[in-house]
């Protein structure tokens, strides 16, 4: 239901009395909301939503999962499991 | 794109599969609640490489698809006036009124515009003082904290000439009447990543508790997606009925509290028609009436506007996964997405026309 | 349906917006509501061989000449007249020069016609004019005749620009659309989507930035290349509008067969993934202006291949996909993952993806 993008915050300001910021979008440029996510520093990464970050990325709980879905793969490896994909 | 880019990577998706492919023993029925979700599933292919046991069927996850006909004409007649500036996340110019679409009260003078972020549609309205500028508020839980940014910025600039059409409509209530028809089958949930980064999952334990149900919170990328179906299978497999996040680097438990409490300040909970669905009761937000002078509803007049939806196409039955797409009779002969006969065609995230652009279909 | 518990009113939608009564946006988007427009409008008024063909150029034998023709005409309407990469005038130069050399021809000649807004800066018409000068001479093409129009203030956004142009065929060389066939490799000239985005962003709506160009660029001497490194390039088409996923189901159906493209061989810019990410775009359906695909027989590929990467604008050619029997006037993807989707042509207008 909702497109939601992660962008990394470059430069953040006040406007019109919000939070704002530039993300960065991989070479893309946009302004977003940071209003809802006060916390969040120029540096991390926030998904965007419609012009407002929506969540600030953990980037611990981000590599925790990964490293866990790694392991996932590794064991299949070790099992020498035939994919059929 | 990082937070993409290592999700997409098709060594680990196949090593998640392989692990839902060893933990599966008997077949299971999953719904992924969210039309984004659907729209990666069928563009990655997601389903064609899931075992044989598991069965996904499509939600009624999108917005665009579940704006009640009412609401579109009630839209269509603003539009038309020649004092307003209509603006309009893209996909719903898309969706066809009663008689007539966005498209066509564009062609014959109308000005409708479509825009990224409610934001800009208020600073349309900075711009153009001697003009109504309307903004055509539709979403789930994730596009309430920025449809009713807009209005409290509205506010806040003493703006007189800003107001929003709201079809708002919330997760927690659909998830409920699914389950509750007697026709349901589905055995899990995904739910929707970006709702929960907004609300956090503490609405959801009520409802496993209820219908003893496993839920879990689900990205958007293929890694998250086949993660999600990995937990739920695992916690099926087990017998445990539960909520459990497989988005944890966007999603807490609690979620965006300045999100919530933004919500709770402009809307308030009232009942909401889904199209092709019906009457969904308290599964909606609308404005709360100290914001009257923000909404168009109101502020055009357009309350006596009522349409009845005509009897044609199975989106309701798709919308709540009792079918899929090419069950429909209709799917790519008469129904297509530039001549769309149900809602579930019209927007792009809709399950029908995800079905349609990305899935092989038998001729 | 009925359903106690969630009250279904019945399983309902209202009736479809075909948009046949009145001219939508979608009509000019390039996707199948312009197909469809031309098809009914255009095709059963005008019907001819050459113009049913399908083609982007029509091949004509007048009597008494030897060598075929290639002709074509391309009206540009592009805002912001000038963008990162180009502007209006390249466009309708380069347009036309890539339209008529897509049948294997040599472009030789262009008219240009001009619709003026009134209130037009005489500077804003100076650059575009130089800007069609050096496009026309980088292609190695004359405009030879031109008309000039002006119309009333608001009654067009500055100026649109309509060329013609017309080229000699190569002989024996047969190309077009219908001509696929099995045992054809799919040879892309390199990344897709630049000139839409980078246009996107210069008109500042949808509010981001990029450092994007335009590909706009004239084709025919990469053509020229490929012709001359091998006589079995069978189909040669640029995606415009409605982009690779568009042009090539255009193909499919022309040449009654199948095409299968490998996801992960696709050129895509990271910017242009990047904004389309965002947007809720598909690469594959935004428009290029300096791209072409080429059906080439497998056994030649590498030759022709070798030949492009020796040009400016086909440093990035690479294999993407190949011919197939079936599904017969269809296009199918690879996915990374190792699925298989549809992937089907632009229907109307591309909107952002917002939810």
């Amino acid at each position: 239901m909702c497109l939601g993008v992660p962008g990394k915050i470059v430069e953040t300001y006040e406007k019109g009395g919000l939070k704002m910021a530039k993300v960065d979008f991989g070479g893309i440029f946009r302004e977003a909301c940071l209003d809802y996510v006060p916390e969040a520093q120029v540096g991390q990464y926030c998904v965007i939503h419609v012009g407002f970050a929506i969540s600030v990325l953990s980037e611990e709980e981000a590599e925790e999962t990964l490293d866990l879905l790694r392991q996932i793969g590794a064991i299949e490896e070790e099992l020498g499991t035939e994919t059929s994909l | 794109m990082k937070y993409v880019t290592e999700y997409r990577d098709a060594a680990l998706v196949k090593g998640v599969i392989e692990e839902i492919r060893r933990t599966v023993t008997r077949p299971w029925t999953l719904m992924e609640i969210c039309g984004g979700q659907t729209h990666a599933i069928v563009r990655h292919g997601i389903d064609q490489l899931l075992p044989p046991e598991i069965e996904l069927v499509h939600g009624p996850g999108c917005p665009v698809c579940v704006t009640p006909l009412e609401l579109i004409d009630k839209a269509l007649e603003i539009a038309s006036r020649p004092d307003v500036i209509f603006c309009s996340y893209g996909d719903m110019l898309r969706v066809p009124g009663s008689k007539r679409d966005l498209f066509s009260v564009k062609a014959q003078g109308g000005d409708v515009r479509v825009v990224y972020s409610p934001l800009d549609a208020v600073a349309l309205a900075q711009q153009h003082p001697d003009k109504q500028v309307v903004f055509f508020a539709i979403g789930f839980e994730t596009t309430a904290p920025p449809n009713v940014m807009s209005v409290l910025q509205a506010q806040r600039l003493g703006l007189k000439n800003y107001s929003i059409l709201v079809s708002h409509v919330r997760v927690p209530p659909a998830i409920n009447a699914i389950l509750s028809s007697p026709h349901n089958r589905v055995q899990g949930f995904l739910l929707a990543g970006h709702v929960s980064a907004i609300m956090g999952y503490w609405e959801y334990p009520p409802l496993v508790e209820k219908f003893q149900i496993p839920m879990v919170v689900t990205g958007f990328e293929p890694l998250d997606i086949v993660q999600g179906i990995l937990t739920t299978v695992q916690l099926l497999e087990a017998g445990k009925v539960e909520v459990a996040n497989a988005y944890q680097r966007a999603v807490t438990f609690d979620g965006l509290k300045p999100a919530q409490a933004a919500i709770n300040k402009v809307f308030k909970e009232c009942d909401r028609k889904w199209r092709g669905i019906g009457m969904i009761p308290m599964s909606g937000w609308c404005l709360r009436p100290e914001f009257d002078e923000f909404n168009a509803e109101k502020r055009f007049d357009v309350a006596d506007i009522r349409a009845e939806e005509s009897p044609l196409c199975i989106a309701g039955e798709i919308l709540q996964g009792l079918k899929k797409p090419h069950h429909c009779p209709a799917f790519g002969k008469q129904c297509t997405p530039e001549n769309p006969l149900g809602a579930t065609m019209v927007s792009s995230e809709g399950a029908c026309a995800a079905y349609y652009k990305y899935k092989r279909v038998e001729a | 349906m009925t359903d106690e518990t969630i009250n279904i009113e019945g399983a309902v939608c209202a009736p479809p917006l075909p948009h046949n009564e009145q001219i939508v946006m979608g009509h000019g988007a390039g996707g199948r509501m312009s197909h469809q427009l031309i098809q009914k409008a255009f095709v059963p008024a005008f019907q001819n061989p050459a113009l049913q063909q399908g083609d982007d150029a029509a091949l004509v034998v007048p009597d008494g000449l030897r060598q075929k023709l290639s002709i074509s005409t391309d009206s540009h309407v592009v805002w912001p007249l000038f963008f990162p990469g180009g502007d209006i005038g390249k466009l309708a130069v380069c347009g036309t020069v890539n339209d008529v050399a897509m049948l294997g021809a040599k472009p030789l000649y262009l008219t240009a016609g001009f619709i003026l807004e009134e209130g037009l800066q005489m500077d804003t018409l100076k650059r575009v004019i130089e800007s069609m000068r050096q496009a026309a001479e980088e292609a190695g093409v004359q405009i030879v005749a031109g008309d000039t129009k002006v119309v009333q203030k608001g009654k067009a956004d500055g100026l649109y620009i309509t060329t013609a142009g017309v080229g000699l065929v190569r002989e024996g060389v047969n190309v077009s659309g219908a001509n696929a066939k099995l045992g054809d490799v799919v040879i892309l000239s390199g990344s897709i989507g630049d000139h839409g985005i980078a246009v996107l962003g210069a008109r500042g709506e949808l509010g981001f930035e990029s450092s994007l160009q335009s590909d706009v660029a004239p084709l025919n001497h990469l053509i020229a290349a490929m012709l001359d490194a091998s006589p079995n390039v069978h189909v040669l088409r640029d995606p415009t509008r409605g982009g690779l996923a568009t042009t090539l189901n255009e193909i499919a159906g022309q040449s009654g067969v199948g095409i299968v493209l490998d996801e992960e061989t696709i050129p895509v810019h990271p910017e242009v993934n990047a904004a389309c990410e965002m947007l809720g775009f598909d690469p594959l359906y935004v428009a290029n202006e300096g791209k072409l695909v080429a059906f080439v027989a497998r056994e030649d590929a590498e030759k022709v291949l070798s030949a492009m990467k020796r040009t400016r604008y086909g440093e990035g050619a690479v294999v993407i996909g190949e011919v197939a029997v079936e599904p017969k006037g269809r296009v199918l993807l690879k996915t990374a993952l190792g699925s298989t989707r549809v992937v089907d042509m632009l229907a109307g207008e591309m909107l952002p993806r917002i939810c």
